[in-house]
């Protein structure tokens, strides 16, 4: 065993100073990628997105389809990273409860607000990564195919605004909802039951009752998200009214219960 | 900063004030009431269960209390600004994500405190963790070094108090002297130590001051004597080359004397055993108070709360 170093030394220091919140952002970024998890989750969202978009690729120029877009491969990265992105979103805010973090990290800031705000701000950084990324792929494989198939069409480009926003709300469901139950397998099942069993059940549901069919469409934010493809400025009222309603709905109140059963927690 | 200063004994480093925490009918803390001075080690003794972690979670601002308020400097935890540089923390050593290496548990600590880096590697080499041991993974760490990765991390601001959690667990015999050690030290350059412990003899070794809980509820506080001066017991253990004849002498001055072992135990205070072997020149060749001291006291006040029961 060593001898005892000085343990402290006296230090010119300035306890006045709380934690910048750009800071609390920086390590929230470094926790979301430094631990095996994490980074492997980050790297299948890449991977997989490649992978889907050369499938893509190989599917439709084997089978001749005509209208292949930029927009066609920006669907289909798309349709990835809205799976993904959630279970991001999930695993920044639960990795803190399943290894028992929390304990530290709310004792070096005891105002858990800012760091779940922090955790969010992570969580959107890494859906901008994410997003440009697909996009990215979109035009590399699109011009793949151009080259392949002859002729490139750019269309689909108008969504991209759309896009973008839609992948946001997916991380940000995901990320509230674990906020909500802080379980990464409860989150991950409310998200997919949310992404694929709500539309069915909703469409039965206004199937069988007449009236159930404008009360539905309220209650369906994946369905209030599709005008935003062709643009949120070209959006009528209803549909505002629609995605305001049902985004409150499914973002905005688990995020508030999320957030305040967060702050009133007993941490161990 | 760290020198207790005549401006920094006006405020009190630890107070806590009537602090209670239920769970539904259950009481986890009830009522307690202590403060911990700069350049003194205040050890938190008690049974497991009898509420020295809440307490501590409550200190620290992880558990809200039911009742009560506990302060650091003044202050409540939550508006320190930034509160690892004042207090260190150690509640948990195992709550550390098993996918992180040790290296990386405290370059987070010390961005989050906006630290330099080079302060982790002092830490790394203050708990003597090695250069090849910080870079496993602390999934892989034994429960002493995740605990010497704990008091690190616990160190890394330079705080001017230290909250520790039964920070001896894990650590070998060799561990728990260099722990103590570094303490002490720590203590003496006026730094304020706060540990919690369920064993005895840990806690005795290094605190000034003691405070005993059971049940949630505060039994016994302050230093070595003042906490003996609870144990009305009186007995002393002695063994002599005659103790046939210092048995004779001593029933002969009134007390009660019977065999134990090799020797006698005598219900009188050692220096009463000693003068009647000195007066009839019987050879004494060991003489202890058999009061069991702390240890004695400790499970008398808690008698009511061990989960053995009765203590005999």
């Amino acid at each position: 065993m060593t001898t005892i170093q000085a343990p402290a030394q006296p230090s010119a220091r300035p306890a006045g100073t709380g934690i910048p919140f750009t800071r609390l952002l920086q390590v929230e970024f470094r926790k979301s990628w430094d631990t095996r998890a994490s980074f492997w989750l980050l790297f299948a969202i890449g991977a997989i997105v490649l992978v889907a978009e050369f499938i893509a690729a190989i599917v439709l120029a084997v089978n001749n389809v005509d209208d292949v877009t930029f927009g066609t491969f920006a669907t289909v990265a798309g349709f990835v990273t809205q799976l993904l992105l959630p279970v991001l979103g999930i695993m920044v805010v639960t990795s803190e409860w399943t290894q028992r973090t929390a304990m530290v990290t709310f004792a070096l800031e005891p105002r858990r607000a800012r760091v779940i705000w922090a955790k969010l701000g992570v969580g959107l950084v890494w859906t901008a990564f994410t997003v440009v990324f697909a996009l990215v792929m979109g035009v590399v494989f699109n011009l793949l195919y151009g080259a392949i198939a002859g002729g490139t069409d750019w269309s689909g480009g108008a969504g991209v605004v759309g896009f973008v926003i839609t992948q946001a709300i997916a991380m940000l469901i995901g990320f509230s909802w674990a906020a909500l139950v802080l379980s990464t397998p409860a989150a991950i099942v409310i998200y997919f039951a949310y992404l694929f069993a709500l539309p069915t059940i909703l469409g039965i549901g206004s199937a069988l009752m007449h009236w159930f069919k404008s009360f539905a469409e309220w209650i369906n934010f994946g369905q209030a998200q599709s005008p935003l493809y062709d643009g949120f400025w070209n959006m009528s009222g209803s549909e505002w009214g629609k995605l305001v309603v049902s985004g409150i709905l499914w973002l905005a109140v688990p995020l508030a219960l999320g957030l305040r059963r967060i702050m009133r927690a007993e941490v161990k | 900063m760290r020198r207790v200063g005549a401006g920094w004994q006006a405020v009190t480093m630890i107070k806590v004030e009537g602090l209670t925490r239920t769970y539904g009918a259950y009481t986890a803390v009830d009522d307690v009431t202590f403060t911990c001075e700069p350049g003194r080690v205040t050890g938190f003794l008690g049974p497991n269960g009898a509420g020295k972690s809440t307490t501590m979670r409550i200190m620290v601002g992880l558990t809200p209390p039911t009742k009560g308020r506990a302060t650091i400097k003044g202050v409540d935890y939550h508006d320190l600004p930034n509160p690892a540089r004042t207090v260190g923390v150690l509640l948990d050593a195992s709550a550390q994500h098993g996918g992180r290496t040790g290296r990386e548990v405290l370059t987070l600590s010390a961005m989050t405190m906006g630290l330099p880096a080079s302060r982790v590697d002092e830490m790394l080499h203050l708990v003597s963790l090695s250069p090849s041991e910080a870079k496993r993974r602390v999934k892989n760490y034994s429960l002493g070094m995740k605990q010497r990765l704990g008091i690190a991390n616990a160190l890394l601001g330079d705080p001017e108090i230290l909250i520790l959690d039964e920070p001896a667990n894990g650590l070998d015999p060799a561990g728990i002297r260099w722990m103590r050690g570094l303490l002490k030290t720590y203590a003496e350059r006026g730094g304020t130590v706060l540990l919690s412990s369920h064993l005895l003899h840990e806690v005795e070794m290094i605190a000034d001051e003691m405070i005993l809980i059971g049940r949630g509820k505060i039994l016994a506080q302050g230093d070595r004597t003042a906490l003996l001066a609870h144990n009305t017991k009186v007995e002393t253990l002695a063994t002599s080359l005659d103790n046939d004849a210092l048995s004779a002498a001593l029933s002969a001055q009134g007390f009660a004397v019977t065999p134990a072992g090799d020797g006698l135990r005598i219900t009188a205070e050692p220096v009463e055993v000693g003068r009647a072997a000195l007066e009839h020149r019987i050879v004494l060749t060991d003489l202890r108070s058999g009061d069991g001291g702390l240890e004695e006291l400790f499970l008398q006040l808690t008698a009511d709360t061990q989960r053995e029961g009765v203590v005999a």
